[in-house]
This record gives structure tokens, C-alpha cells and sequence, in this order.
């Protein structure tokens, strides 16, 4: 596996979750994402690198078209989920995002609590039919994201009373609880302390088991201790992507090795 | 870690983004169905503001016509000036009877000539036609210019309210027969003199100029007594809540300290600026009349109450304004040696100028539509003198222009309703121009730091 | 010699000042002003304020006592029993005024000679007639006390006027010479007005304070007057609102708390809706050019003076309701009405209602929004479920804000909602309010005496404390909700 050539990437065991093809992304005036082309596969971790102002999370948005939200913002290019063209005029975003779940950048629980931010999702999506029944996928969700434990006696106070970390696994738990089969993380140790971010990194590994995990992330060896596959984005374009082993020992592109040995970023 | 089959998903794993489920498409109609009160909300908003517009110019944009007969007259000297000596002193011994008998003569007179009165109509009929507002000014413009006695002159006669409301739409031959100031005979007489260029409906700079008239002659009723008083009252609010205001402004946020003083004063000016304008009345009444004496309906007390109403206004603009000054301004001026009252009044100020206008532009309007107060403190009262230049002219009776909205809306007779709404176009219009000042020096001067 | 003639003379010798004070700062130094502590001009400055502003003060103390003197010395010469009330000698002051006026008129125009006035003091009821004849206006009743009364009136105003205008101007006089003198090089001029205008900074600020204490004292003070004369239980829970003049009347606040109270709900209820809905809209859904051209459109509706809603609802609403509405599902034939009122005043609150919530929902944060978004939210269920719930605190204070100014608004319901005290479930029939009442019972002839003008002293405080306890509270939650995203 380690010595597999990008243009071969498609060797690769598992299926294809999201096949993206010449995707460009325009703000107002300016080009803000050049032709990328990319495969994400199923059960990997997928991490997107790159200085700030690449285009990596601006291409993590388009992946549930969080981007529909910026007025400004003009996505071309196919994106498809499971060979679903998700910018086709039939489908939903609404849809689409309860397949493409999201964590953010910051921790962002809603003030309400611990099991309401939890529920939030199942309930709009109408997922549960009893509140046995929602009972039990917040606990499934809460402890998917090792988290049940520290809330489990405090499920009825505010989401906003926890610690960051907290937060952070908790947003993940909220995510998680829609079920969906891509997750996408912008960042999402970002605003965490070391012990925290190793907290959320190991729950990153286990969640790969069910979805398909994508994750935008500053951190060179975050990216390399959590993700199976990495793409190196640059100015709006995407570099290289290969194996993660591959990427950071062996880079192929003069750009990408620069960024990983620290001259450019 | 439990499978994620155990968590009961409403969808299956491989359910198509290209079918909307029913759900999503019941989740998208209450979306289509929440904006749709959002723009119904924003239409009925701009519906009222819109019905409330055209309600008031429909209603008021024909107070600023007049229908005037317009005839020739000899003035006769044997009745206007008995003693013949054109001295106006003598003359204004003739009162406005004496100038009424006169005027209608001329009217009959005019009218019989151009033989538009149908048989049998009596004089009495001819002369109802004019308003008795038309002999005092006729009286005015003699006792101002006596060598017209005797000479032939243009008569330019106000017309009873009822003819003008006849050709505003406001009177019909119907509601004549049942009205005892009009009855159908005037009508048709008047409809005649305007075939013949006897009378015309035109516009009428008396409406703003000339002062209040009695319950009766709706047609002579003015803005002019109310303009000025308005006009003083601004001048008043203007030289006392800049001034305070201002100051105000700058200690608050420039040099006060935070405890519990300022905090008493910071919570004292937010709740000033909620407090009923009604209350301002009481306040004014008890303290500026009844304690401190000064005169009834007159200007200086409604430009004291304003003032302490607008205060809180400019000082809440005027720190807005200081504190978008940034900090570095001042740091460059006590950088250099200067002190802190000198970096704000040299640097800070000068720089919070427009907001500070703006600010200040604003409260003057909100001041000049106020209503309530200006009750209590007497200027309903009728008024028709005009009050004498400032400062004297501060404690002369005066009217304000919406309290004479107020005024005319109080009245019986419904050429008045004309008039309240004549009087809040011109409102509008001076609001309308102070705010047009106030966008335009932000617009000019807004900074960005 | 008039207040305005004494200012402009302070005026002139504070000016005079600030010029000798600035020469003499450059001259001690033979004209090389670097050795001088101040610039020049901060020494004029300095002789400026302590000639002006002592003396301006001054003034002002001596016009509020003024009144205070005339009217003891006025009562002494009227002999008011020792029992009067502090009204009853204002109104007696006023009497004595006018009668001193008119025989000042008279004198001046030469109706009257200084002889003439000890005549009348004989046959006091025929200087009304003589000063009728003459064109001057007097309507009190002239008895031989009030003539004396009159005469010490007019004396005392003399002889305290000319006392005034001597101490205010050598006050200032004083002032600029003490000042003129202390000026030396070394005198730290700048510091020193430095420091003056500082205090002048925070007189401003005071007025403030002061306003809200004369706000109190005006209506404390009449309100105790008021409950002296009428039980304090008979107006807050009397059924039954029926002044009569010379009578015994019944003052129960209960059918104007009923009809203010009614008209505000309904005011809010055609306000809260629209409001929150628009600004919904504005915020969460309009493209900035929509947003751009509706918010101010909106917002124009705050800036149209209440007079113009009462006129509104007095020849368009009033009538409307009444000939499309009340009348055929026979409810009522009246245009002013309690739904007329509320349904104008709620127009007139939109704006209030929109702009707050505006500002408040764009306060939550938009990480609130993504992450509803992200997990497949639609909007409307984004707002309804995440920022609605965060932003109602902010949302609540901007009601209560509203509602308090719906209580205290006057020219609508003057206007559009009748005068008749009733309390009714139906909201097409004439019911009237708190402050409908303080016009009519302050507006007209009053006397200061009766408990039905008094009683408007007591509406207006029950007004105040009842308006003020909802800015304060919706300050607060409004206060909190603020910090809350800082």
C-alpha cells in the first residue's frame, strides 16, 4: 500500500464515497478553488492540509454545501455522493447534510441541553419514533463520541456548561446522531488543549469505522496521526493526494514537500 | 461501540438525494410557508406606511388651495373714510362691518353685471358666498395703504368654507340643502362665477403664513402663529440641550469614573429616554409655570420641556459618535504632551462632529413632532397674535405645529380635518428635510477607521 | 432691567476679563509667552469662568427663590388663613400678578395715573370696567385685599430685581478682579480651567439626575395634595370614573388601567407579529438590497410623529373599522374605539419591535446557525428552534420596551380611542386611558385646588411608576442578554 502511485489511488480497497471531478469555487470576484479532483473513500479518514487561505475548508463546504449559505459563493464541477451528482437541482441540501453530517472549528452547542443538542438532529430529520426510542440514539450517539460517561448524570443541563473538549465531542455526538455517512471536520482540535485534541483525534479513528470521515486541519501531525488518506491544497489548487505515509515521507510535488518541511505555510 | 444499525434511522442507508422524501418535502413547505410570514409581515408594514402616506397628502394636499372670488371694486371714500383726511388712525374707526357692507355691495354688484344670477335670487344669497375673514383683510389692506380709497381696486375675497369645500369634493348640492351655512342657490351661484373668472380655486401661501381663525372660518385658518412658535421652541431646545447634551456626553465617556455616581446618571439617562412624554408635560406644568411662574403657552416653556426631552437623545448619539473615535486619536494627542481635555477637545471632539450633528439633528425632529407636553402647557390655546422677535417674543403666547393639528382636529367643522392634515404635510415636510441633513452629513462624513 | 440685559452686561465683563487677564499673562513676561506656565489664552480663560459662571449661578438661585419671596410677602398682604395650601397661595400670587400687570399696562399707557390707583383701593370692583374700557384684559375679581396685595406684588418685584441685577453683576465684577490679580507667570492657568470646565462637564451631567428628581417631586408633591382631599382607597380600586366639577366626583383608576392596558395588548398583538417577523425576515432571509430598502422603509414608521398616527386613526382607521367591521357584526358605532387605538398604536410600535429584535438576532452567534445547518436543518427550523431560543431574552426586553411605550402614549389614543371610562370586553366600543386623562383634566380652566385636577398629578405618577418599572426591568434582561455574547 505504501508505495501506491496517486493516479492508482482507486487500487485502494474500500468504495468510493465522494468522487469529486474539476470542482471550482468562486467568491464574488475572487477564485477562491482551481479544478480539484479527488476520490474519498468509505471507512478512511480523509485530511485536507494546507496554509491558511488554500481552499481547503472552502472545499470541505462544498461537500455539503454549506456554501449555498454564503450568497456570494458560486460552486461549478461535479460532486458525487455515492454517484449522486449533490448539486443537481432535485436535491435538498437539507438532505444531503443529514447524510453529510459537519463539526466545526469551534465548539458551537446550542444553548439548550446536553440531550436536546443531542436529539436536535433526529428530531428535525423526524429519525425516532418514540421517546424511548430517542432516549436511545442519544445515549448510542453520546457514547460513540466518549462522551456518555462524563454527561450521563447531567443530561438535562446546558450544553454550554461544559468544558471545551466537551463541547467539542459533544458537537460530535450531535453530529453523529443524524446518523449520516460522511462526517466532515473543519478543524476541529483547533480550539482544544493538547489533552482534549487526543481525546477528540482517538474518537476520530473509531468513528471511521461507520463513515466516512473528512477532516480540515492545520496540524501536519494531526493530519498524519489520524488519516488514512491526505490532500495537500495550495493556492486554491489541489497539489497531491495520496496515501498519508506517502505524502509526508515521499511528497511528489516540490510544493507539498516545502509546506511539509515548514517553508512554506 | 454499538453498530449504527441499532440506531433506528427514519431513511435507509442508500436512499436516493435525488428522491425528496415526504418528510423533507412537508420540512420544505413549512420553510416556504415561515417565509412567506416574514414577507407578509414586511408587506403589511409597508402597507400601513403607505396607507397611512397617501391617507394624510389626500387628505391634506388641498388645505394648501384656496378658492378666491376675484372681482373689481370701487372703494367708496364716504364709507371707508368719513373724515377724508386718509388718516389711518381716523380710519380705523370703521370697523369690519363697515368694510363687510362695502365688500358685499362690490360683490353684488360684480356678480349682477356679469348676469349669471338666476331671477329671485336675493342679495342675501350672493354675498353668503363670502367668508367674513374677507372683510378684515380688505380692512388690513386699506388701513395699510389708504390712498386706495376712492380708486378701483382688485378685490381678492376668501369665499365661505362650504363653496371651497363644494369644489374640493367636500360639499354637495345634497349636503347643502340639510346645512344651515350653505344652501344649493350659493353653490349654483358660485359654480357660475367660476365659468366666468369670478372665482378660482389656486394655491394659497395664506395656509402657512397667516395665523389661526376662529371655529367659523376654517377657510382663513393658517399656520403662521404655530410655525413660528415651533421655530422658537426649536431655537430654544437647540441653544440649551447641545450645550448640555454635549458636555454630558463627553464627561460620561471620556472622564468619568466607573462607580457608583456615574452609574446612577448612566441608568438616569437610558430611562429619561423611555419615560412618557406626557410625564415631560406634568413635569413642566408643576415646575415652569406653577413654580417658577413663567407665562402659559408660551414658547420658553415648551423649549425647556423639549430640551430636557432631547437631552437624553443627544447624549446617546453624541457617545456613540465619542466612543467611534479610536483610542489611538488620543493616544497620539497625550503622546505628545497635550492633556486629556485638550486631546478631547482638539482631537476627539472635532472628529465626533457629525455624529454629534446627526445625532442632534434627530433629536430636534423627534422634538418638533412632540404633542403630548406641549398640551399641558397651554398651547392649545387659541392664538392669533404672532409672537414679537426672541428673545422677548420666548414669552409671548404661541402656538406649535402639531399641537395646532391637535387643535383643528378638535373642531366641528370638517374643512378643518383638511387643515390638520395640511399642517402634518408641512411636518412631514420639515422632518423629511432634517433627516435628509442628518443622512447626508453621515453619508459625507462617515469615516472608517 | 431684564435677565437678558443682566446676562449680556456678565457677558461683557467676563469678555473684558478674559482680554485684560491674557494681556497681562503676555506683559508679566515682557512678551516672551514661553516662560508663561499656560498659553496665553488659558489665563483668559481662567478670569473668564470665575467672572461668568459664579455670577450666572447666582442668578439662577435668585429666579427660583424670587417667586418663593413675592409669593410669602403677597400672602402676608392678603392674609391667607394659616391653613392654606401651598396652591391655594400660587393661585393667589397669580391673581396678584395679573392685577399688577394690568395696573402696569395701564400706567404705562397712560390709561391710568399713579393718583388714579388709590381711588380704586376704595371702589376696588370698578378697575375691572376702567381697565376694560382701556383694552387691557383682567379677569380676576379685584377686592380691596388683592389691590394691596397688587401693590406689594408689584414693589417686591421691583425692589428684588434691581437687588438682583446689583449682586449678579458685582458678583462678576468681583469675580474678574480676583481673578485678574492671581495671574502671575507661574500660575498653572491651564490646570485650573482645566478643572472649572470639568465641573461644568459634570453639572451637565447632573441635569439628569436633576430631571428625574423634578420629574418626582412634580407629581409627589401634587399627589399628596390630591390624596389629602380624596381617599387613596377610593382611586385604586373604584370601579367608576365620573369627574364632576364642583361635585362629588368619582376618581377610581380602574376603567383607565382597563382601557390602557387593553389598547396596549392590542397593540402588541398587531406589533409583536409583524415585528418579530419582519425582522426574521431582514435578518435571516432578505438579499442585502431588499434588506437595504426595507429596514429604513420600516424604520421611517418610528420617526412619524404621534400626531400623525392620531389624525390617522381619527379620519382613516376610526371611520374604516367602524363603517366595514363594528357596525355590520353590531358591535358599536363609534370610529374611536379601543380597536382603532390599539391597532394605530401597534402600527406605530413595529418599528421599535423590528429594529430591537434586528440588532438581537444578529447578535447570536452564526456558529449557532452553521451547526444547526451542518446537521441538515432547514432554516426556518434553524431560527424557530436555535436562534429564536438564544435571542429571546433580547427578544422579551424589546416587548417589554414596547409595551411601555404603548402605556404611555397619548396623541393616539386621544385621538382615536374616545373619552368615555368603561370597562368592556368589546373591543369596538369608546374606552379611554390613563394619559387621555391627565389632557383632559390639565387642559382647559384648572383650578389647583380640586381634586379633579389634582387627580391628574396621581394618574401621572402611576404612569411614570408603572412605565418605569418595565424600562428598567426590559434594560436589564436586555443588559444581560448583551453580555451574555460579548
Amino acid at each position: 500500500m505504501n508505495d501506491m502511485r496517486i493516479v492508482e489511488r482507486d487500487v485502494s480497497t474500500a468504495e468510493i464515497k465522494i468522487n469529486a471531478r474539476d470542482v471550482n469555487v468562486h467568491y464574488g470576484t475572487s477564485h477562491a478553488l482551481k479544478n480539484v479532483d479527488i476520490e474519498i473513500l468509505n471507512n478512511n479518514v480523509t485530511a485536507f492540509i494546507g496554509p491558511s487561505g488554500c481552499g481547503k475548508s472552502t472545499f470541505l463546504r462544498c461537500l455539503n454545501r454549506m456554501n449555498d449559505t454564503i450568497p456570494s459563493a458560486k460552486v461549478s464541477g461535479l460532486i458525487a455522493l455515492d454517484g449522486e451528482d449533490i448539486y443537481d437541482s432535485k436535491v435538498d441540501p437539507v438532505q444531503l447534510r443529514a447524510k453529510v453530517g459537519m463539526v466545526f472549528q469551534k465548539p458551537n452547542p446550542f444553548p439548550k441541553s446536553i440531550y436536546d443538542n443531542v436529539a436536535y438532529g433526529p428530531r428535525i430529520h423526524g429519525l425516532t419514533r418514540s421517546k424511548a426510542e430517542l432516549d436511545q440514539v442519544v445515549e448510542t450517539s453520546l457514547k460513540k463520541a466518549a462522551l456518555w460517561n462524563e454527561v450521563k448524570d447531567r443530561l438535562h443541563s446546558p450544553g454550554t456548561g461544559l468544558s471545551g473538549g466537551q463541547q467539542q465531542r459533544l458537537c460530535i455526538a450531535r453530529a453523529v446522531a443524524t446518523s449520516p455517512e460522511v462526517l466532515l471536520m473543519d478543524e476541529p482540535c483547533s480550539a482544544l488543549d493538547p489533552i482534549a485534541t487526543a481525546q477528540v483525534e482517538e474518537l476520530i479513528d473509531e468513528l471511521r469505522n461507520q463513515f466516512a470521515v473528512v477532516i480540515v486541519t492545520h496540524s501536519m501531525q494531526q493530519a498524519a496521526r489520524v488519516s488514512q488518506k491526505t490532500a495537500f491544497f495550495h493556492l486554491g489548487n489541489l497539489v497531491e493526494y495520496g496515501e498519508t505515509g506517502q505524502i509526508f515521507t515521499n511528497p511528489r510535488d516540490p510544493r507539498t514537500e516545502s509546506y511539509i518541511s515548514g517553508k512554506i505555510g | 461501540m454499538t453498530d449504527i444499525s441499532a440506531s433506528p434511522a427514519g431513511k435507509s442507508k442508500g436512499s436516493s438525494l435525488l428522491e425528496l422524501d415526504s418528510r423533507t418535502r412537508r420540512r420544505n413547505a413549512a420553510e416556504r410557508r415561515f417565509q412567506i410570514y416574514g414577507i407578509v409581515a414586511i408587506a403589511i408594514a409597508l402597507a400601513a406606511l403607505l396607507m397611512l402616506l397617501v391617507s394624510i397628502f389626500s387628505g391634506g394636499s388641498s388645505a394648501f388651495r384656496q378658492t378666491f372670488a376675484t372681482f373689481d371694486m370701487t372703494l367708496p371714500a364716504e364709507q371707508l373714510d368719513p373724515e377724508g383726511n386718509r388718516d389711518p388712525a381716523e380710519m380705523a374707526r370703521v370697523t369690519t362691518i363697515g368694510y363687510q357692507n362695502v365688500l358685499r355691495a362690490g360683490l353684488v354688484a360684480a356678480v349682477r353685471d356679469a348676469g349669471i344670477v338666476p331671477d329671485g335670487v336675493a342679495d342675501a344669497d350672493i354675498t353668503g358666498i363670502l367668508s367674513p375673514e374677507a372683510a378684515a383683510d380688505l380692512r388690513n389692506r386699506v388701513l395699510a395703504n389708504p390712498d386706495l380709497i376712492g380708486t378701483t381696486v382688485d378685490i381678492d375675497a376668501l369665499v365661505h368654507g362650504r363653496i371651497d369645500g363644494y369644489f374640493k369634493g367636500r360639499v354637495t348640492m345634497e349636503s347643502a340643502v340639510r346645512d344651515a351655512n350653505i344652501t344649493p342657490e350659493r353653490l349654483q351661484i358660485a359654480e357660475a362665477m367660476v365659468e366666468n373668472g369670478l372665482m378660482s380655486t389656486r394655491f394659497n401661501w395664506g395656509f402657512v403664513t397667516k395665523p389661526d381663525a376662529s371655529d367659523q372660518r376654517p377657510e382663513a385658518a393658517g399656520l403662521g402663529v404655530a410655525l413660528l412658535g415651533s421655530l422658537y421652541m426649536m431655537l430654544v431646545v437647540l441653544v440649551l440641550a447641545v450645550p448640555i447634551g454635549v458636555a454630558a456626553s463627553i464627561y460620561l465617556e471620556e472622564f468619568a469614573p466607573k462607580n457608583r455616581f456615574t452609574d446612577v446618571i448612566e441608568v438616569n439617562i437610558s430611562n429619561l429616554a423611555a419615560v412618557p412624554s406626557i410625564v415631560f408635560g406634568i413635569l413642566g406644568l408643576a415646575i415652569f409655570i406653577n413654580f417658577a411662574h413663567l407665562p402659559q403657552s408660551a414658547p420658553i416653556v415648551g423649549g425647556l420641556v423639549l430640551t430636557l426631552m432631547t437631552v437624553p437623545t443627544i447624549i446617546i448619539s453624541t457617545r456613540a459618535s465619542l466612543r467611534a473615535v479610536p483610542p489611538s486619536i488620543r493616544d497620539a494627542a497625550l503622546g505628545v504632551g497635550a492633556s486629556r481635555m485638550q486631546s478631547v477637545f482638539h482631537h476627539v471632539l472635532p472628529l465626533a462632529m457629525p455624529g454629534i450633528l446627526t445625532g442632534t439633528i434627530i433629536g430636534l425632529a423627534q422634538a418638533l413632532g412632540e404633542t403630548a407636553p406641549l398640551l399641558l402647557i397651554g398651547m392649545v390655546a387659541f392664538v392669533r397674535d404672532y409672537p414679537d422677535a426672541p428673545p422677548e417674543g420666548l414669552f409671548d403666547p404661541a402656538s406649535a405645529l402639531p399641537v395646532q393639528v391637535y387643535n383643528w382636529t378638535q373642531r366641528a367643522d370638517p374643512a378643518f380635518v383638511e387643515r390638520a392634515s395640511g399642517a402634518i404635510i408641512v411636518l412631514l415636510a420639515f422632518l423629511l428635510v432634517m433627516n435628509a441633513i442628518a443622512i447626508i452629513l453621515r453619508r459625507r462624513f462617515e469615516r472608517r477607521w | 432691567m431684564s435677565v437678558l440685559w443682566i446676562t449680556l452686561i456678565v457677558l461683557a465683563i467676563a469678555a473684558i476679563a478674559y482680554g485684560v487677564s491674557r494681556r497681562k499673562a503676555i506683559e508679566e513676561t515682557k512678551g516672551d509667552v514661553r516662560r508663561l506656565h499656560s498659553l496665553p489664552s488659558y489665563y483668559g480663560w481662567f478670569s473668564f469662568i470665575s467672572s461668568a459662571v459664579p455670577a450666572f449661578l447666582v442668578l439662577l438661585v435668585w429666579l427660583v427663590i424670587q417667586p418663593m419671596i413675592i409669593g410669602n410677602r403677597v400672602n402676608d398682604a392678603l392674609q391667607l388663613p394659616e391653613d392654606a395650601t401651598i396652591v391655594q397661595g400660587m393661585a393667589a400670587t397669580r391673581d396678584a400678578r395679573a392685577v399688577s400687570v394690568a395696573l402696569d399696562e395701564a400706567l404705562s399707557r397712560g390709561v391710568l395715573q399713579q393718583g388714579d390707583i388709590a381711588q380704586f383701593a376704595a371702589d376696588p370692583a370698578s378697575l375691572g370696567p376702567a381697565l376694560r374700557d382701556a383694552d387691557i384684559e383682567l379677569s380676576v375679581i379685584v377686592t380691596p385685599q388683592l389691590l394691596d396685595a397688587a401693590r406689594v406684588y408689584s414693589s417686591t418685584v421691583s425692589m428684588l430685581n434691581t437687588l438682583m441685577a446689583i449682586v449678579v453683576i458685582g458678583i462678576a465684577i468681583v469675580g474678574a478682579g480676583y481673578a485678574i490679580r492671581r495671574i502671575t507667570p507661574d500660575f498653572r492657568a491651564r490646570n485650573v480651567v482645566e478643572r472649572m470646565v470639568m465641573l461644568l462637564l459634570i453639572g451637565a451631567s447632573v441635569i439628569a439626575i436633576l430631571t428625574t428628581i423634578a420629574i418626582v417631586l412634580s407629581m409627589v408633591f401634587e399627589t399628596v395634595n390630591f390624596f389629602r382631599q380624596y381617599p387613596w382607597t377610593e382611586f385604586f380600586f373604584s370601579f367608576t370614573w365620573a369627574p364632576v366639577f364642583q361635585g362629588i366626583s368619582q376618581l377610581g383608576l380602574l376603567p383607565l388601567l382597563w382601557g390602557t392596558l387593553y389598547i396596549s395588548a392590542i397593540a402588541l398583538a398587531v406589533a409583536v407579529p409583524i415585528g418579530l417577523f419582519s425582522a426574521i425576515y431582514l435578518a435571516e432571509y432578505a438579499s442585502k438590497s431588499v434588506r437595504s430598502v426595507a429596514k429604513p422603509l420600516i424604520e421611517i414608521l418610528a420617526g412619524i410623529p404621534t400626531i400623525v398616527y392620531g389624525l390617522f386613526a381619527l379620519i382613516t382607521v376610526g371611520p374604516l373599522l367602524r363603517d366595514w367591521i363594528a357596525q355590520p357584526l353590531g358591535l358599536g358605532s363609534s370610529g374611536s374605539s379601543v380597536a382603532t387605538a390599539g391597532l394605530v398604536m401597534g402600527i406605530m410600535i413595529i418599528p421599535f419591535i423590528s429594529s430591537l429584535s434586528d440588532d438581537i438576532i444578529n447578535a447570536v452567534p452564526q456558529s449557532l446557525r452553521d451547526g444547526s445547518l451542518g446537521l441538515g436543518a432547514t432554516r426556518s427550523e434553524t431560527i424557530r428552534q436555535v436562534v429564536l431560543p438564544a435571542a429571546l431574552p433580547g427578544i422579551v426586553g424589546a416587548v417589554l420596551l414596547a409595551a411601555s411605550r404603548a402605556i404611555g402614549e397619548t396623541m393616539i389614543v386621544v385621538l382615536g380611542a374616545g373619552a368615555a371610562a368603561r370597562i368592556s370586553g368589546n373591543p369596538f366600543e369608546a374606552m379611554t386611558t390613563i394619559t387621555v386623562k391627565i389632557v383632559s383634566q390639565l387642559t382647559g380652566d384648572t383650578d389647583f385646588n380640586s381634586p379633579e385636577t389634582l387627580v391628574a398629578f396621581a394618574l401621572g405618577l402611576t404612569l411614570f411608576v408603572i412605565t418605569l418599572t418595565l424600562n428598567i426591568f426590559a434594560l436589564y434582561i436586555v443588559r444581560k442578554y448583551r453580555e451574555q455574547y460579548e
